[in-house]
C-alpha cells in the first residue's frame, strides 16, 4: 500500500477547504450558511469513510454475510445530519431577522450601518463636542 | 455566482450526490437521512428564506487573496496530518478494534434487532440520542422565538390565504395522490427501522415533508385546519417527554436510566419495546420541529405580503 490509500482523507480536506473558503471570503449570509453546510458534509464523509471496510456490507445483520462496516460512525453522523438541519434552520431564521432589521444580508452593509449607529449614539450621549473625534473616525473609514 | 437561487439548487444537488456516496460507503441509514434532510428539507428552508431576502447577491469588493492563503495553509497542515492515518478500507484500523466488534457480535443476542445502527442509536448510545433530540427541540424553540407571529397576522390569516401554487393543477392532483403514500412510507420507515434502514429521524423528516408539500400546494390556512400551530408546538415537547419518560420508567422498574431490559420480564422483549417507544419519541419531535420551522418561515412571508 502506498500513500494513495489515503485519498479519502484528501477528498474530505478539499471539501472542508471549499466550505471554509466560502465562509470566510463571501459576504452574503445565505452563501455563508451554504458554505457551512459543505464544511459539515466534509466531516460526515470523514467519519463514514473511516467506518468503511473493503468488501464489507451495510451493518444490518444477516446470516449470509460475515463482514460488516463499522456501525458506530453511522449512528453519530445520522443524528448529526438532523441536528445540522435544525441549526441551519436557526441560522436561516437569524438571517431573516437580520434582513428585516438592516434591509440587507451583505456583511459590509450591516457593518456600515452598525458603525453609523454607533456614531449617532456617541453624538447623542456626549453632544456636539465629541464631533471632532467622530469626524476623525469617519475619515478613517 | 450572484444568483442565490442557483446556489441553493446546486447545494441540493450536492446533497443528493453525497447521499449516493454514503450509500456506496455502506452507510444506508446515513444516506437515507442525507437524501431526505439535505436534499429535501434543507433546500426547501433555504428557498423559503430566499423568498424573504433578496435573490441576487450584491457586487462585493472582498479581497480573496488573504482568505485563499489561510485556506491553503490550513489545507497543507491537514494533508500533512492525514499521512499518519490508517488507509481507506483497511479492516484492522483502530476505529474497528474497540467497541464496534462488540456491537456487531453481541447485539443480536442482547437486543435482538438486525439493524445494528438502530440498536446502537436507541439502546447502547441512548443517552447521545436523547441529547440530540433535545438539541433539535431547542433549535425548534429558537426558530419559534426568532420568527414569532403576532396576533394581528394570525387574525389576518383567518381570511383564506391562497397558496402561491394554487394555479398548478397538475402539481395539485399529483400531490394529492402522492401525499398519502408519503405519509404511509414515513410510518413504514418509522416502525420498520429495527429490521431495515430507517428509524425515527428519517421517518420524522419524511412525514414532515408530506405535510409541507400539502401546505405549499393548498395554502397555509387549509393545512392549519388539521395541523394547528399550537398543537404541533405541544407535540415537539411530547416527543422528548416520551423519550425521557421511557428512561424514567426504566428507573422506576429498578434499572438504570434508559435500561430497557427492565421494561418487560424478558430483556430482549424489553429492548424491543424500549427501542420502539424511543424511536417514536424521536420521530414525533423531529416531524413536529420540521413542520413548525417551515410554518414559521411561511408566516413571515404572509406577514410581509399582507403588511400594506
Amino acid at each position: 500500500m502506498n500513500i494513495l490509500g489515503l485519498y479519502n482523507y484528501w477528498i474530505v480536506v478539499v471539501l472542508m477547504l471549499i466550505g471554509f473558503y466560502i465562509v470566510i471570503a463571501h459576504e452574503n449570509l445565505i452563501k455563508k450558511l451554504v458554505g457551512l453546510s459543505i464544511f459539515q458534509t466534509s466531516v460526515f464523509f470523514f467519519y463514514i469513510s473511516m467506518g468503511k471496510i473493503t468488501g464489507a456490507t451495510a451493518p444490518i445483520l444477516d446470516e449470509k454475510y460475515e463482514l460488516y462496516s463499522n456501525p458506530l460512525p453511522h449512528v453519530l453522523i445520522l443524528t448529526a445530519i438532523v441536528v445540522g438541519i435544525a441549526t441551519t434552520a436557526l441560522g436561516l431564521a437569524l438571517v431573516v431577522r437580520i434582513q428585516e432589521a438592516y434591509g440587507s444580508i451583505e456583511e459590509r452593509d450591516i457593518q456600515e450601518q452598525d458603525a453609523h449607529d454607533q456614531l449617532e449614539c456617541q453624538l447623542e450621549a456626549y453632544g456636539p463636542s465629541s464631533m471632532e473625534i467622530s469626524d476623525e473616525q469617519e475619515q478613517d473609514e | 455566482m450572484s444568483d442565490l437561487f442557483a446556489v441553493v439548487m446546486l447545494s441540493g444537488i450536492y446533497s443528493l450526490i453525497s447521499a449516493s456516496l454514503f450509500l456506496d460507503l455502506d452507510a444506508v441509514d446515513v444516506a437515507f437521512t442525507e437524501a431526505s434532510v439535505g436534499a429535501g428539507i434543507s433546500t426547501l428552508l433555504m428557498l423559503a428564506s430566499l423568498k424573504l431576502v433578496s435573490r441576487y447577491q450584491k457586487k462585493t469588493r472582498y479581497k480573496p487573496i488573504l482568505a485563499f492563503f489561510v485556506v491553503v495553509t490550513t489545507g497543507a497542515m491537514l494533508i500533512y496530518g492525514t499521512l499518519d492515518m490508517p488507509h481507506f478500507g483497511t479492516a484492522d484500523a483502530p476505529v474497528h478494534t474497540h467497541v464496534a466488534p462488540r456491537y456487531l457480535n453481541e447485539s443480536m443476542g442482547e437486543i435482538g434487532v438486525p439493524n445494528v445502527v438502530t440498536s446502537v442509536l436507541a439502546s447502547y448510545r441512548g443517552y447521545d440520542t436523547l441529547g440530540e433530540t433535545l438539541v433539535i427541540f431547542t433549535a425548534g424553540i429558537g426558530v419559534m422565538a426568532l420568527l414569532m407571529v403576532s396576533k394581528q397576522t394570525k387574525q389576518e390569516s383567518k381570511k383564506l390565504i391562497p397558496a402561491d401554487m394554487q394555479q398548478q393543477i397538475i402539481l395539485r392532483i399529483v400531490a394529492k395522490m402522492m401525499i398519502p403514500l408519503i405519509l404511509m412510507f414515513a410510518l413504514y420507515v418509522q416502525f420498520h427501522g429495527d429490521y431495515g434502514p430507517g428509524g425515527g429521524f428519517q421517518a420524522g423528516v419524511i412525514f414532515a415533508a408530506g405535510i409541507i408539500l400539502y401546505t405549499m400546494l393548498f395554502g397555509l390556512s387549509t393545512s392549519q385546519e388539521v395541523f394547528k400551530a399550537t398543537t404541533i408546538e405541544l407535540f415537539t415537547a411530547a416527543g422528548v417527554l416520551l423519550y425521557g419518560g421511557v428512561g424514567v420508567v426504566c428507573m422506576l422498574l429498578g434499572g438504570n436510566f434508559l435500561d430497557y431490559d427492565f421494561l418487560k420480564h424478558d430483556p430482549v422483549h424489553g429492548q424491543h419495546l424500549g427501542i420502539l417507544l424511543v424511536e417514536l419519541g424521536v420521530g414525533i419531535t423531529v416531524a413536529s420541529v420540521m413542520m413548525i420551522i417551515f410554518f414559521k418561515f411561511t408566516w413571515r412571508t404572509v406577514k410581509h405580503k399582507y403588511k400594506k
